[in-house]
């Protein structure tokens, strides 16, 4: 810059030399705190873009002394949060379920725990909030095939239903009408019967007397004389409200000619002992556990 | 950017221009008078309070913690006497936040910058830290000669002396910080045997450097520079406030007392400042008050004090620079009488509003609830229907009981008819009106199933309502939701 020391008269202070249209600027220089302060500032980012990752390049980035990267931080954080829990849920591994539904503490655990674990796992089939869907029961109410208590359903989520494992819930609902057992009008009376077994419309002019006999003969077995179901064997209980694929004649008539065999499947060996626990008492507490 | 940059180049070459302005020296003098007492009081009260304030314990009961001001982070909660506030009960910060604004623009409407010159942390420490360099370096005179003269050992000791102080006081400051988040005497014996958790040291770190750094070193340049408050209050203020000013209308022109008096023998109109610099020597942001009102005036009246002495012994009445405004000085010109007007609408205002959030917030604070519940619907599924026919609805209902003692409720529901509540995990021996216990000063979140028969004739969604009873105290408190029938 070219030598001037121009003074402006009035403020007695020097000038920058700079003039437009007559105005000229005075030098007003910044506090050297401020100056050091913004020179700190450019040291620091260099600072920066050595230790942490900060430049892109055409196939990555600069990975910086540090080796920072969000990912590892966040595993690091997982494990460390892992470790934190180990002892609760040890407690969970080794309190009995009903110890668990007692205590407020492991209950809310397992709650806790239950839940998320059945939104990775369960949901896909029974809906996120546990509410099922056509063939896929719902766990909110208290109609259970394999029984509601907090054992039975542990047993259920362990092993599953027809899913292969050597302890799972075994049981059929047989095709009556594809393995020729009985003929369009037997199903149609026996359909018409077990709607009127849990108080729904019958159709017009339909045998009764058939269809209770039918039933005697061929569905007592498993439903009991009454229909009130049988959970050793995961048959249904006919005279409720509730029905897991429908209670429409057509629906019936459906089950009874080709029968329902649902599949859960084994949870074991998938999940830990003290999940599946949690999950038992999670599922136990949506209100329908025996 | 790899060029290191030479102190020359920051100072500027012969031919170049500077880049910064040295922060330039300022020597406050010592002075007494009225202000300067005000000042050692207010200063002796603020600092008071920051320091002990976390000693005075407050009995709360058994268990609860017995200091009277503790933040507690760890368990979310504020203590203050005998109130105590929980998290979600922060728009009472926000309330004292309003109110310490108003306050602020109230005090600016009155006095200008009454809160800079008397009660700012800034203000306050700065002027401790000056007492300090003036008790080991000697007042203006003897330091500036010392820092023009050359630096002998006996300097070298005053000075280290100084920082020492400065840096006691800073730490001590930063020690007092940290004690309002603990408990005090707890976490002095841990901070002394090392045990205390590392935060409070960062802490008493992170203090004692600002402490240092703004009230050492900083001084009138955090006033000048950092603080955003006198730009704010530079367009809030209005011709009426008091604020220091010279009396120019008294003082101009000024001229020295030998001079003055010659002049005055020849019959010319002198003014009554005798330009001896006084009020410059005592100001602490090195700023001359007879260029009129400016930024970097903190209103921290020394300045009048000096003045009042130099009348005083020249024998002239006081007052030459004084609480004032330009109004008056206008008026005094022009031969009117002078006029204050503390009551203008601006201030009744400022009053009316502060008056208002103080009433809000007290009102809220004696009606606060100690126990109360809130419900939330279960969305998925909204509803479920049970083998008999019967509907069912899942809520999480969260009880807040704020007291220090664990307390017995019941639980009862008003919804749709013959409904009936069972909650999740409680075994109630009164099954139809379920009772638990509630811990002392915690929340409790339970699962609580409402079942009603079916219904047909009745609407899809009905109102719900849990009322919640204290059965020692008779505190009730409810929420409403909604039952829906699928
Ligand atoms: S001019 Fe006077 S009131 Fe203003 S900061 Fe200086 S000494 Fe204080
Ligand atoms: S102290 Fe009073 S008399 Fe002295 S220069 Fe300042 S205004 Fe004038």
């Amino acid at each position: 810059m070219s030598q001037h020391n121009d003074t402006d008269h009035i403020t007695g202070r020097s000038t920058t030399g700079h003039e437009w249209d007559g105005i000229k600027e005075l030098n007003t220089p910044l506090p050297r705190w401020w100056v050091l302060t913004f020179y700190a500032t450019i040291i620091w980012a260099f600072g920066y873009w050595v230790v942490y990752p900060a430049w892109p390049l055409v196939s990555g980035y600069t990975a910086g002394v540090l080796h920072y990267t969000n990912r590892a931080a966040v595993t690091a954080n997982l494990a460390q949060l892992e470790a934190l829990r180990g002892e609760r849920m040890k407690a969970l591994g080794t309190a009995s379920l009903a110890d668990i539904e007692k205590d407020p503490a492991l209950l809310a655990l397992a709650r806790a725990r239950g839940k998320t674990v059945f939104g990775d796992n369960c949901a896909p089939c029974h809906g996120s909030g546990a509410a099922g869907a056509k063939g896929y029961p719902n766990l909110n109410d208290d109609d259970w095939l394999w029984g509601g208590t907090l054992d039975q359903i542990m047993q259920t989520i362990q092993f599953g239903a027809r899913s292969g494992h050597a302890k799972a819930h075994e049981g059929q609902m047989l095709a009556f009408g594809k393995d020729g057992v009985l003929k369009s009008d037997e199903i149609v009376a026996v359909a018409n019967y077990v709607r009127s077994l849990s108080g729904l419309s019958t159709r017009k002019g339909y045998d009764a007397a058939k269809g209770e006999k039918i039933f005697a003969d061929n569905c007592v077995a498993c439903h009991g004389e009454s229909g009130k179901g049988n959970q050793e064997l995961g048959a249904a209980n006919l005279t409720d409200k509730i029905w897991l694929y429908g209670s429409d004649e057509a629906t019936l008539i459906e089950t009874i000619s080709n029968g329902r065999a649902g599949v859960m499947p084994a949870w074991e060996g998938r999940l830990d002992p003290s999940t599946i626990k949690a999950m038992a008492v999670y599922v136990h507490s949506l209100g329908g556990g025996k | 950017m790899t060029k290191n940059v030479t102190s020359k180049e920051l100072m500027g070459g012969d031919d170049d221009l500077p880049l910064y302005a040295p922060q330039k020296k300022i020597y406050p003098q010592r002075v007494s008078g009225t202000f300067r007492r005000i000042k050692w009081g207010l200063m002796a009260l603020c600092l008071g309070v920051y320091y002990l304030l976390p000693l005075v314990r407050w009995n709360r009961g058994l268990g609860a913690p017995d200091q009277a001001v503790l933040i507690d982070f760890q368990s979310q909660r504020f203590y203050f006497f005998f109130i105590e506030l929980w998290p979600q009960e922060f728009y009472y910060f926000t309330g004292l936040l309003i109110l310490a604004a108003f306050t602020l623009f109230l005090m600016n409407a009155l006095g200008g910058r009454t809160w800079c010159g008397y009660l700012c942390p800034q203000t306050v420490w700065t002027d401790l830290f000056y007492a300090v360099e003036r008790w080991t370096e000697g007042d203006r005179r003897a330091r500036i000669k010392a820092d023009a003269g050359p630096l002998t050992a006996a300097r070298l000791a005053r000075r280290a002396l100084k920082q020492a102080i400065w840096l006691i006081i800073a730490w001590w400051t930063g020690g007092a910080w940290v004690l309002y988040f603990s408990d005090a005497p707890t976490l002095v014996k841990d901070l002394a045997t090392f045990q205390a958790p590392a935060i409070a040291y960062i802490w008493i770190g992170i203090l004692t450097a600002s402490t240092y750094l703004l009230a050492g070193h900083a001084r009138e340049q955090v006033c000048l520079y950092m603080c955003p408050w006198p730009r704010i209050q530079a367009a809030l203020t209005d011709e009426w406030a008091l604020n220091v000013t010279y009396k120019y209308d008294r003082g101009e022109p000024r001229c020295s007392m030998k001079k003055g008096r010659d002049l005055r023998a020849l019959g010319e109109k002198i003014g009554e400042c005798i330009d001896c610099n006084q009020c410059v020597a005592v100001c602490p942001t090195g700023i001359d008050i007879r260029n009129g009102a400016q930024l970097g005036c903190i209103q921290c009246g020394l300045c009048i004090d000096a003045c009042d002495n130099v009348m005083k012994r020249i024998g002239r009445p006081t007052r030459l620079i004084g609480y004032d405004n330009d109004i008056n000085v206008q008026r005094r010109t022009s031969g009117k009488t002078e006029l204050f007007k503390p009551v203008r609408s601006r201030t009744v205002v400022y009053a009316a509003l502060i008056a208002t959030v103080c009433a809000v917030m007290l009102h809220a604070l004696l009606t606060r609830s100690l126990l109360d519940v809130n419900v939330l619907h279960d969305r998925n599924p909204v509803a479920v229907k049970l083998s008999a026919g019967a509907i069912r609805n899942g809520y999480t209902l969260r009880f807040l009981n704020k007291r220090g003692f664990d307390r017995v409720i019941a639980v009862d529901v008003d919804g749709p008819a013959n409904a009936q509540i069972h909650i999740v995990g409680v075994d109630s021996v009164t099954p139809d009106r379920p009772m638990i216990v509630l811990a002392r000063d915690t929340t409790t979140e339970l699962r609580v199933l409402v079942t009603a028969p079916f219904d047909e004739k009745a609407e899809k969604t009905q109102p719900v309502k849990f009322r919640i009873t204290d059965i020692g105290l008779g505190e009730v408190a409810s929420a409403t939701d909604h039952f829906v029938t699928p």
